[in-house]
C-alpha cells in the first residue's frame, strides 16, 4: 500500500493504534450499498477536527477535558454551508489549529463540494455538514448511545445519500 | 472515528472514511477507506491548495460510489510537499494535550 499509516504519528503513540484489531462488538463487516449515480446523489461531510461556528455555537468543552484528561466532549455541531472560513472556530487540544483556521476546507471541504455539485459531478450537497471533536473516552459510550443516532437522524433529515468522514 | 463510520453505515447510510491511518481503519473494519499520507488535521491537503483538496475529495467520492465490498481501501498517490520533520512538528499542538501531559507526568513519577 502507498500510505505509511504512522508517518506523522509520534512513535510512542503507535502501540495505542496498531495491532489492536476491531473495536469490541464491531468484528463483523457492515455495508450499506451505494445505489444511485453520484450525479443524482446528495453528499454530506463529517470532520472530527472540532470545528464549530463562532458566535452561534458553543465550542467543544475543552475546560472539562483539561480537568479530566481521559474525557472528550462527545457532542456534535451542524456546520451550515453558508458559513465562511472566518465564521469557523476550532476547539481541539490535540492539533495545532493554525492551518485549520486559515483554511477549514482542509478538514471540511464543503465549499469545494458545492463546486462539484454546481459542476454536476454530484447531485448536491446537504445544507448542513457535521463536526465532532475526535478525542473521546475510550469506551465511546456517549458517541454510541447519543451522538451516532443523532447524526444519523440529521443525515436522514438532510436527505443525504452518502457521507464522507474525515478523522482529524 | 472508524467506529462512528460503522454505526452510521449500519443505520443504512453509505460512508467513506478519508484517513491518515488507513491500516488502523482496516483493522477496525471500516467499510470504505481512502488513505492519505498527510499530517493530522489535514485530511484533504495543504491550506489553500484547491487542486489537492479536489483530488482527495474526488477519490473519496469515487470510492464511496464505486466500492463493491466492505473493507475496500484505496490510497491517494500524493506526497506531502513539506519535509517530514517539519510537517511532523507543525501539526502538533503548541502545548501537550491533557492526556499526553498526564502520561508524561506519570512516567516522571514512575
Amino acid at each position: 500500500m502507498l500510505v505509511d499509516s504512522f508517518k506523522f504519528l509520534p512513535r510512542t503513540f503507535r502501540p495505542l493504534y496498531e495491532g489492536r484489531g476491531p473495536f469490541q462488538g464491531e468484528e463483523e463487516p457492515v455495508w450499506a450499498p451505494f445505489v444511485k449515480r453520484l450525479t443524482q446523489s446528495r453528499i454530506a461531510l463529517l470532520t472530527s477536527a472540532g470545528l464549530y461556528v463562532k458566535g452561534s455555537q458553543a465550542p467543544f468543552d475543552l475546560d472539562r477535558e483539561q480537568m479530566n484528561p481521559e474525557w472528550g466532549d462527545p457532542s456534535w455541531r451542524a456546520i451550515p454551508t453558508a458559513a465562511s472560513a472566518g465564521d469557523i472556530g476550532v476547539a481541539h487540544l490535540h492539533l495545532n489549529d493554525e492551518d485549520l483556521l486559515a483554511d477549514p476546507e482542509i478538514a471540511l471541504p464543503m465549499h469545494l463540494l458545492g463546486e462539484l455539485a454546481a459542476e454536476g459531478v454530484i447531485g448536491g450537497s446537504v445544507a448542513e455538514h457535521l463536526s465532532v471533536m475526535g478525542f473521546q473516552d475510550r469506551s465511546l459510550r456517549d458517541w454510541k448511545d447519543r451522538t451516532a443516532p443523532e447524526i444519523v437522524a440529521h443525515l436522514r433529515d438532510q436527505v443525504a445519500d452518502g457521507l464522507i468522514l474525515a478523522p482529524a | 472515528m472508524p467506529v462512528l463510520a460503522r454505526w452510521i453505515e449500519a443505520a443504512g447510510i453509505p460512508t467513506v472514511t478519508v484517513t491518515m491511518m488507513p491500516s488502523v481503519a482496516e483493522e477496525r473494519r471500516t467499510p470504505r477507506i481512502v488513505g492519505v499520507e498527510f499530517p493530522f488535521g489535514h485530511a484533504f491537503g495543504m491550506p489553500h491548495d484547491g487542486a489537492m483538496h479536489r483530488r482527495t475529495l474526488e477519490l473519496a467520492l469515487h470510492v464511496l460510489a464505486g466500492a463493491s465490498t466492505s473493507g475496500t481501501r484505496v490510497d491517494l498517490d500524493l506526497e506531502w510537499p513539506v519535509p517530514v520533520r517539519e510537517a511532523y512538528r507543525a501539526w502538533q499542538p503548541k502545548e501537550p494535550s491533557p492526556i499526553v501531559r498526564k502520561m508524561l507526568e506519570s512516567r516522571k513519577g514512575a
